[in-house]
């Protein structure tokens, strides 16, 4: 029982080391500025998520029950915006990542400990500029800013708004930085590339996206705000410029970043399947390179959101190759997780089900990718629900499980306290359930022909826009309950031993939570990642 | 009430519903085979004993080289199918009949070639192939009409095209589909599919007042045209008889093909794209002078044009109107002469 005696011996740790507010705004502790990270994106996914159930609202009738169309325009703007780059993007690497990243690779802190806390700021500050867009009177462009509307014809916040996306981005573009350079430099003795837990496979692949992508979305807002300003022809035709020349360049960023926030999930469902079920990750190799693979050729996607944009017929072709190319190492993922149940100790607790829940949503999320990289198939669905309901499957079925997942799994380490299981578990199915409910209608009423961004609809689409806002009532109080029990449980949880669920990774052999700096010896590591054999002995199993 | 898009009302909608469904049963069954083996494991697999320790079983390189073969000759086939329909969906067959639309802040103005003019409502054949030359006068729309399963975007600056064949009589949704601003919800309209009689009696009370090109041609001589493109080939410029559909020869020694975009391009900016031998000619640039009706209109004239030099102008719409055959057109030979198409109901 030697680890258990460590923890009641240990009284100071990363929490209570320094106290006061300074304490907090000054730190360069990895875990501390991961908690900053923890309440700034809560905050924004409670603010985009109300945009969301106002949206829903407005919806239950064909004409709008409560908006008018500029209104209910601003809010899908103002939802996407705020999802994608203030909650979905920093969501599992600058919380988790942050937090456990370090703890991982037995290191003491990230390669550049003040660059880590420069980033929270950034990433806030662009934050404000963002939230003073929206309290002026919002943007009415869509998340995408699409040219030449958002150039010459809105008369809404763009600059502001795409000056709060540009200023985030290098919060993201040094976080990526950081992560790679600590990857690199700061792994404990003995352990190797292939002997790193996936989750650091995964959000290295994630770190490369981010430095090499970010900087295009910021020279194309740049050219954006430009255009808008000095009326320089960039992308309206009128002035001499291309429109599909926007296009390009925004998803040139945007579909790699579909992968910034999908690697980090798969990263955290690749440790939580070997934690709960006590057997290695199966196919270890193939599924890291996987993540690169899907780092990489996730580059080459982006035309696949142009189809019907008026783009040649030939180039179509290549970008639907590139995209069924770019399916593959996902497929590989999917039943390399699945294959690792097989035989195992299943544990079935609230992260799992999670993991679960993601395994299911991604599989819908990404066939139905499948249909929409077929290019005559994408031309009846794209700008439908249907896309709405893939992506959403991705994003919100996949990556905001996995997050929830990485919560639970990760808060003993956290807080240093257990959350309560069957209220977590309850709440892992009213979201599965909430979440099929809201999103599968909107499946049917892509197919069915109804557009996205429609602040009024034809009257045979109500039925299913009314299920899929009964389904969003679910699924939000399925978010609510979570995030006050865990504020409870951070006061009154159980106290939580330094290894609960007897995993394997690095980050379970301190206390929790853990020390400022981690860990009282630098681990030498000599086992492969989820080695339970090797530490048959240490977790006492067998 | 619009029945459901759920009958075969389009050109393409049998072969697009047929590949849809296919490939979403064979997702079903992959799905159901994935979740019954999650449920499988969680159920037969769970833990026993808190202590225990299951068989570490970390690799099989045979099944990883199966579960990466297998979904790549799937997908290989979804792109072949998917790319495939693609053509049909994008290449129009012979014998068209154009319409022309621009797309504007929030409605659709639809033109057809016999003049007739439509705002947010289309009336078509059933059976015959439409073919949407499209521009956009501000920012970016999109032509959906949910039921035929067509689906391209219209950009300012530049034409896109779309075809489609009603098959049943009925009433279709029109969406814009691409967001276009405040009222973009509101930028819908219908498609009336008509049995060819009725589409007849509709045109003949459409109340044009002449045929969308003797609407170009008044242009052709109001703007200046004629005083340079001489039909006998010896004004300053050149003859413009014969000139759309085939391939022209330019300055820069490319070969481009005379289509609408081509043609629109030359308006506006006449110094590209030189036709060879007309390098020392300056045409002045009708950019900001012409809306896009006009430059319609002018391009359905030169479309009319026949190719015998000093032909008068066709009596009726489509009589001489021909179309290229498909998107793709190979550029390596001159195009093949436009071809006669039949009349679908000249108005007079």
């Amino acid at each position: 029982m030697a680890t258990q005696t460590l923890v009641e011996v240990q009284t100071t740790n990363y929490l209570n080391e320094k106290t006061g507010i300074m304490s907090w705004l000054f730190t360069t502790d990895h875990k501390r500025i991961g908690l900053l990270y923890i309440f700034s994106i809560t905050f924004f996914f409670f603010f985009g998520g109300l945009f969301a159930v106002l949206m829903r609202i407005h919806l239950l009738t064909p004409r709008g029950l409560i908006f008018d169309h500029e209104t209910y325009n601003k809010l899908f703007t103002m939802h996407g915006i705020i999802m994608v780059w203030f909650f979905l993007i920093p969501s599992i690497p600058n919380t988790l990542g942050n937090f456990v990243l370090p703890m991982m690779i037995g290191a003491k802190d990230l390669a550049f400990p003040k660059l880590n806390l420069l980033s929270w700021y950034i990433f806030m500050l662009g934050g404000l500029v963002t939230l003073y867009a929206i309290t002026r009177g919002g943007v009415d462009t869509g998340w995408t800013f699409y040219t030449p509307f958002s150039t010459l014809y809105s008369t809404t916040f763009v600059i502001a708004a795409a000056l709060g996306i540009l200023i985030a981005g290098f919060s993201s573009i040094l976080t990526g930085l950081n992560f790679i350079a600590t990857v690199h430099r700061m792994r404990a003795p003995g352990l190797t590339w292939f002997r790193l837990p996936i989750f650091i496979w995964s959000m290295y692949a994630t770190s490369v996206i981010l430095v090499l992508a970010t900087p295009v979305l910021a020279i194309t807002l740049a050219m954006v705000a430009v255009e808008r300003v000095f009326r320089v022809g960039i992308f309206d035709p009128a002035l001499g410029g291309d429109p599909l020349l926007f296009q390009h360049m925004f998803w040139f960023y945007s579909h790699p970043a579909v992968y910034i926030m999908i690697l980090p999930a798969m990263a955290v469902v690749s440790e939580i399947i070997p934690a709960f079920s006590r057997k290695p990750l199966f196919g270890y190799k193939a599924v890291a390179f996987s993540s690169v693979a899907i780092a990489v050729v996730g580059f080459l996607v982006w035309g696949h959101h142009m189809f019907v944009a008026g783009i040649s017929v030939y180039s179509a072709m290549v970008f639907s190759l590139l995209s069924y190319a770019v399916a593959v190492p996902s497929a590989i993922k999917v039943f390399n997780w699945t294959t690792t149940l097989y035989k195992g100790s299943i544990d079935m607790k609230a992260p799992l089900l999670y993991a679960i829940g993601f395994i299911a949503l991604f599989t819908i999320g990404g066939m139905t990718g499948l249909m929409l990289a077929a290019i005559g198939l994408d031309v009846h669905v794209t700008d439908t629900y249907f896309v709405i309901a893939h992506f959403h499957y991705i994003m919100v079925g996949g990556s905001v499980m996995a997050f929830l997942g990485g919560i639970h799994y990760w808060w003993p380490k956290i807080s240093g306290r257990m959350y309560p299981e069957f209220l977590a578990q309850l709440c892992a199915i009213t979201i599965f359930i909430g979440f099929n409910l809201t999103f599968f209608p909107q499946f049917v009423l892509g197919y069915l022909g109804m557009p996205r961004r429609y602040a009024a609809y034809p009257p045979e689409f109500q039925v299913l826009n009314v299920l899929s806002t009964a389904g969003a009532s679910i699924l939000g109080v399925g978010y609510i309950v979570p995030l006050i029990y865990l504020i409870w449980s951070w006061r009154y949880g159980e106290k939580a031993s330094s290894n609960p669920w007897r995993a394997t990774g690095l980050e379970w052999k301190t206390s929790s939570p853990p020390p400022t700096h981690n860990f009282e010896r630098t681990p030498i590591v000599t086992w492969d990642a989820y080695d339970y054999e090797a530490q048959k002995e240490e977790l006492q199993l067998g | 009430m619009i029945p459901l898009a759920l009958i075969l009302q389009g050109s393409v909608t049998h072969e697009y519903d047929a590949l849809f469904w296919s490939i979403v049963a064979l997702c079903t069954v992959v799905a159901i085979a994935i979740a019954s083996f999650l449920i499988f494991c969680a159920w037969h697999y769970r833990r026993r004993e808190p202590d225990e320790i299951p068989p570490q079983i970390r690799m099989n390189i045979p099944l990883e080289a199966t579960w990466i073969a297998v979904p790549t000759v799937i997908f290989a086939c979804m792109f072949v199918y998917g790319s495939k329909l693609f053509f049909d969906i994008e290449r129009p067959p012979d014998n068209t009949e154009d319409v022309y639309v621009i797309a504007k802040q929030w409605m659709w103005k639809l033109q057809h070639v016999g003049g007739q003019r439509e705002i947010n409502t289309l009336h078509v054949p059933v059976g015959r192939s439409i073919r949407m030359n499209m521009i956009s006068a501000d920012v970016i729309h999109s032509f959906y009409v949910p039921a035929f399963r067509i689906k391209q975007d219209v950009l300012p600056g530049r034409y896109t095209t779309i075809w489609f064949r009603a098959q049943t009589p009925g009433t279709y949704h029109l969406f814009c589909s691409e967001y276009c601003g405040t009222e973009h919800s509101q930028m819908i309209g219908w498609v009336y599919a008509m049995d060819p009689k009725d589409y007849q009696l509709w045109l003949e009370q459409g109340g044009a007042e002449g045929s969308l090109a003797s609407t170009g041609e008044k242009y052709f001589h109001q703007f200046g045209c004629s005083n340079c493109h001489h039909f006998d080939g010896h004004g300053p410029g050149p003859s413009l008889a014969g000139l759309f559909g085939h391939a022209v020869q330019t300055e820069e020694g490319r070969v481009v093909l005379a289509d609408e975009s081509y043609i629109r391009d030359k308006i506006l900016n006449p110094s590209a794209k030189v036709p060879q031998g007309f390098k020392s000619t300056v045409m002045p640039t009708f950019k900001g002078q012409l809306n896009e009706d006009e430059i319609t209109a002018l391009i359905a004239y030169i479309k009319a044009i026949g190719p015998r030099q000093g032909s008068e102008m066709p009596s009726g719409p489509g009589e001489q109107l021909g179309d290229y055959g498909g998107v793709m057109p190979d550029l390596s030979q001159p195009a093949a002469p436009p071809t006669p198409t039949p009349n679908p109901g000249g108005v007079h």
